[in-house]
């Protein structure tokens, strides 16, 4: 029988769902909401100098990474199952189509958080 | 004081290969008591209406596990499902979801008897063990790691119940999953290895996506959803730990 390699996906989905489920809604209120209307929090919290300053710093372009990342491939693996559960079997293309965009999102945040020095 | 029969409307789904194309739904309107289930509603067109309705039935007491069907849509034991609680609706019978039929109510359940056989599910011991040794003694802790999925009864309810079985008939299903966690929680069992290859396959625990109906389903109050679940996370650890252990080493 061949082995399964499914764990690779549902742990990445394991560990956005985790993450997202921890931090996903605090982050909504604080990008969303406190940050831009200043409910709560200083008005220059988002601004332009701190998120450079954010980026430019090693953790926190890791913690960028991994929201971002993980993020991404917790969304897609559970809209492919979803994709299943309602009967659209579109198999291959919506395998590629969803992680496909996971994968290309990893990249290009990799890419973006190392071209800020 | 006992009330006169009231008079309720049984719809079966029929399907006779000789005579039907595909399966249609034949109508009987069944007297009956308060004290019988849908099985005897079936049992009494059998016998005074058309004899050649056909459905599996055993024990009338719910730990056989032969009369399961689709009651009004939903996956139930006939034999413990009665018809006072559907009044005055009508009830419509239906041979189990997700599997072939062969009759009537009867499914072919080929398909459910080979995962059964696959997943072996029986102890196979540690160590070949002579019968002098005597018998193998566990705890009341021991057992209770496992005693919750030995309650399975094979009815195929949960099968029924799985969208993803229904989808792709191909995954090993709730029910199996229940008996190779039973099996491999138990103290005196050393069959994971065994078994585990099966449960890591493309046609195994992966396929689930967590719908829980499984175990709504189950007459016997197994949790077969707490069984595939476990196993996801059995099955991604030893994914990727399996490169750290020693050549031959025990699972």
């Amino acid at each position: 029988m061949k082995r399964s390699n499914a764990p690779i996906f549902w742990a990445l989905f394991g560990a956005g769902g985790m993450l997202s489920a921890l931090i996903g809604g605090v982050l909504v209120i604080i990008t969303g909401l406190a940050a831009p209307t200043g409910m709560g929090l200083p008005g220059d919290t988002l601004s332009y100098a701190k998120v450079l300053a954010f980026t430019q710093s090693w953790p926190g372009k890791l913690a960028l990474f991994v929201v971002i990342s993980l993020f991404l491939w917790h969304a897609a693996h559970r809209i492919f199952h979803t994709l299943h559960d309602l009967g659209i079997h579109a198999g291959l293309v919506a395998r590629l189509l969803c992680y496909g965009v996971a994968a290309a999102g990893t990249l290009a945040s990799i890419v973006a958080l190392l071209q800020v020095a | 004081m006992k009330a006169a029969p009231r008079t309720i409307r049984i719809e079966v789904l029929r399907y006779r290969p000789e005579q039907d194309k595909e399966p249609v739904v034949q109508g009987f309107d069944v007297p009956f008591t308060d004290d019988m289930s849908v099985l005897q509603g079936l049992q009494y067109i059998k016998d005074e209406f058309d004899g050649t309705l056909s459905f599996r039935w055993s024990c009338r007491m719910a730990i056989c596990g032969s009369c399961g069907m689709m009651i009004n849509g939903v996956p139930k034991l006939s034999c413990s499902t009665f018809l006072r609680d559907l009044y005055p609706n009508t009830v419509r019978v239906e041979a189990l979801a997700h599997f072939p039929i062969e009759r009537d109510l009867v499914i072919v359940l080929d398909d459910f008897i080979t995962k059964l056989h696959k997943i072996k599910p029986y102890i196979i011991p540690k160590e070949p063990r002579a019968l002098s040794q005597g018998e193998y003694l566990q705890t009341p802790e021991q057992m209770a790691q496992y005693e919750q999925f030995s309650a399975c009864i094979n009815c195929m309810l949960c099968y029924a119940a799985c969208p993803q079985y229904g989808l792709n008939s191909s995954f090993i299903g709730p029910a199996a999953m229940a008996l190779v966690h039973r099996y491999n929680l138990d103290n005196r069992d050393g069959g994971r290895a065994e078994r585990d290859p099966y449960v890591h396959s493309e046609e195994g625990v992966f396929n689930c996506t967590a719908v829980g109906y499984c175990s709504e389903v189950c007459p016997k109050d197994v949790d077969p959803a707490n069984a595939v679940n476990i196993n996801k996370t059995e099955s991604a650890k030893d994914y990727f730990l399996r490169f750290l252990k020693p050549k031959g080493a025990q699972a």
